[in-house]
């Protein structure tokens, strides 16, 4: 589905991605994980199209994707949540909700002026389907509420549903279980698993090594821009590589 | 009754056609401030709007109607030609690339001979009536009425608030901000338009830097919440001055004092929710006094 060729980025002299080549299957949880400044979000700025690659391709359905801006690639079926929750804080959660929708409502400037039938019926219909966008995160009942009221690990939930809204194919995930405690992290991984169950394919940041593993059915690990291990949880559990990057080498050399 | 009526609206009805005018101002900065962007080059495209409007119909004898429209145009297509190489600055570097191109205006209308140098241009006719002024805010209010519950004034809330997550939301940020930019000018254009034909003189220095920072002004104090924010702004600064003429040359440091306090005490302008609760609290008190 997603298939990410060779990607490299350079920071002035610094080489923070280093040929990453990876690909994402439809239907599945695909965890990254890897050390801080591993280069895992700045990835997820590329794919999403907030920073522009040094080199390499991005192909997501068969389409090159690399390069376009972000709104094209929302258009493409690519959303994502971020790592420091960057929801509407002023707005209210079905407000939020509804700007995720952005480019599912077709009516003019000019229907907007003259309160014509099809932005009634439009905006009256999208609003329902806000509405149950928020119930598959369990927010509905605050849908009125401003988004600044709610608790952190709701947040969270209202940026997936805002993901959601946007009707994507691939949803990436960036560190979700940043600043969260151990039973909001469960929680919160119980609702990517139940999104993942409807037919969104998932792509998932982590660094905490223990979360990914439970739910995810392959993980790559990033370690200074680089690839260094893929596979399913239980061989990267064992791979050398992947303890020496998050443990350090043993020096007595066992 | 009658007769004091008609002498105060003979004193005051200046006031009044510049408490529109101001009005569709703070209104112009508040369309590009709900879209996130400090721009103060608004002043400048009311000079272009006047200087047009006043032309056309002097020197190419225009109807008012079509010199008003040709005066909102010509700004807004520069606002196009500035707007998309800086509307990707953002805050303080958006307003000082503004404030520069306003200074260019001036200079520019300064300087060439068909605006009049430094005299500017005197004996434009006075076209402007009341009715053209209510019946032009009354456009644009509704306008900003529609605007606030629809696709598009959700789009400039949410880039307002978060660029970066709006671009990821699927919204075109930057076709948002270069529109607002371009629609702001076109009001700040047709505003000049309407002034120059009621003042009968303008100038360059009409439209420099102090306007500019007047325009913001009415936005910051009024609140930019909501659009009425700016109206009420313009209205309270502009009729403040007058109210104070007892205190001679000290009543435009009274607006000054004004400002200074409403940014202390309701951050987020007149029109606000702060006011709101202080209003209250101070009923509330007085009740539980009595």
């Amino acid at each position: 589905m997603l298939r990410v060729e060779n990607i490299t980025r350079d920071f002035g002299g610094l080489r923070v991605l280093d040929d990453v080549i990876f690909e994402i299957e439809e239907g599945t949880i695909y965890g990254i994980i890897g050390p801080n400044g591993a280069g895992k979000t700045t990835l997820f700025n590329i794919i999403s199209g907030l920073l522009k690659p040094t080199g390499g391709r991005i192909i997501f359905n068969t389409i090159d994707i690399t390069g376009l801006k972000p709104h094209a690639i929302t258009a493409a079926g690519i959303s994502r949540t971020f790592q420091n929750i960057r929801i509407f804080k002023e707005m209210t959660l079905l407000e939020n909700v509804l700007v995720g929708m952005h480019r599912l409502f077709s009516y003019s400037a000019v229907s907007m002026l003259f309160e014509l039938k099809k932005k009634r019926r439009e905006e009256k219909e999208l609003r329902e389907k806000a509405y149950d966008i928020l119930s598959i995160v369990r927010l509905s009942e605050k849908a009125g509420l401003k988004a600044e009221s709610l608790s952190y690990g709701e947040q969270r939930k209202l940026e997936l549903a805002r993901a959601l809204a946007t009707e994507p194919k691939l949803i990436l995930v960036d560190e979700p279980a940043a600043g969260m405690n151990p039973a909001e992290t469960e929680e919160l991984m119980g609702e990517i698993v139940r999104i993942n169950s409807r037919k969104y394919t998932i792509c998932l940041i982590e660094h905490d090594m223990k979360v990914v593993m439970g739910i995810c059915r392959r993980i790559g690990v990033l370690n200074f821009g680089k690839f260094i291990a893929q596979g399913s949880p239980d061989e990267i559990k064992n791979n050398p590589l992947v303890i020496e990057a998050y443990l350090g080498r043993d020096e007595t050399g066992a | 009754m009658s007769d004091f009526l008609i002498s105060f609206w003979q004193t005051y009805n200046t006031l009044f056609y510049t408490i529109f005018i101001h009005g569709m101002l703070g209104l112009s900065i508040y369309l590009t401030l709900a879209c996130g962007l400090l721009s103060l080059g608004n002043a400048a495209f009311m000079g272009i709007g006047a200087y047009t409007s006043a032309l056309l119909t002097m020197k190419a004898g225009f109807p008012f109607g079509i010199s008003l429209i040709a005066g909102g145009i010509l700004p807004s297509m520069v606002a196009l030609a500035i707007g998309i190489p800086t509307l990707r600055l953002s805050g303080v570097y958006l307003a000082m690339a503004t404030l520069g191109f306003g200074e260019v205006v001036r200079v520019v209308l300064l300087n060439m001979e068909i605006t009049g140098g430094s005299m500017g241009i005197n004996g434009i006719p006075q076209k402007t009536e009341l009715w053209h002024l209510v019946l032009i805010m009354g456009i644009i209010i509704f306008f900003f009425i529609r605007l606030r519950d629809s696709k598009y004034g959700r789009a400039m809330e949410a880039i307002n608030e978060d660029e970066v997550a709006s671009s990821v939301m699927g919204i075109r940020t930057t076709y948002f901000k270069v529109w607002t930019f371009t629609a702001g000018a076109f009001i700040a254009g047709v505003a000049g338009g309407l002034n120059a034909h009621f003042t009968y003189f303008i100038s360059p220095r009409e439209y420099g830097f102090e306007p500019a920072v007047d325009i913001l002004t009415f936005a910051i104090l009024g609140g930019t919440k909501t659009f009425w924010g700016p109206i009420a702004g313009s209205a309270i600064l502009t009729v403040l001055p007058e109210m104070m003429r007892f205190m001679g040359p000290y009543r435009l440091a009274v607006n000054g004092i004004i400002l200074l306090l409403v940014v202390l005490y309701l951050p987020n302008g007149i029109v606000s929710r702060g006011t709101f609760i202080s209003l209250k609290k101070l009923f509330s008190e007085r009740k539980s006094n009595a």
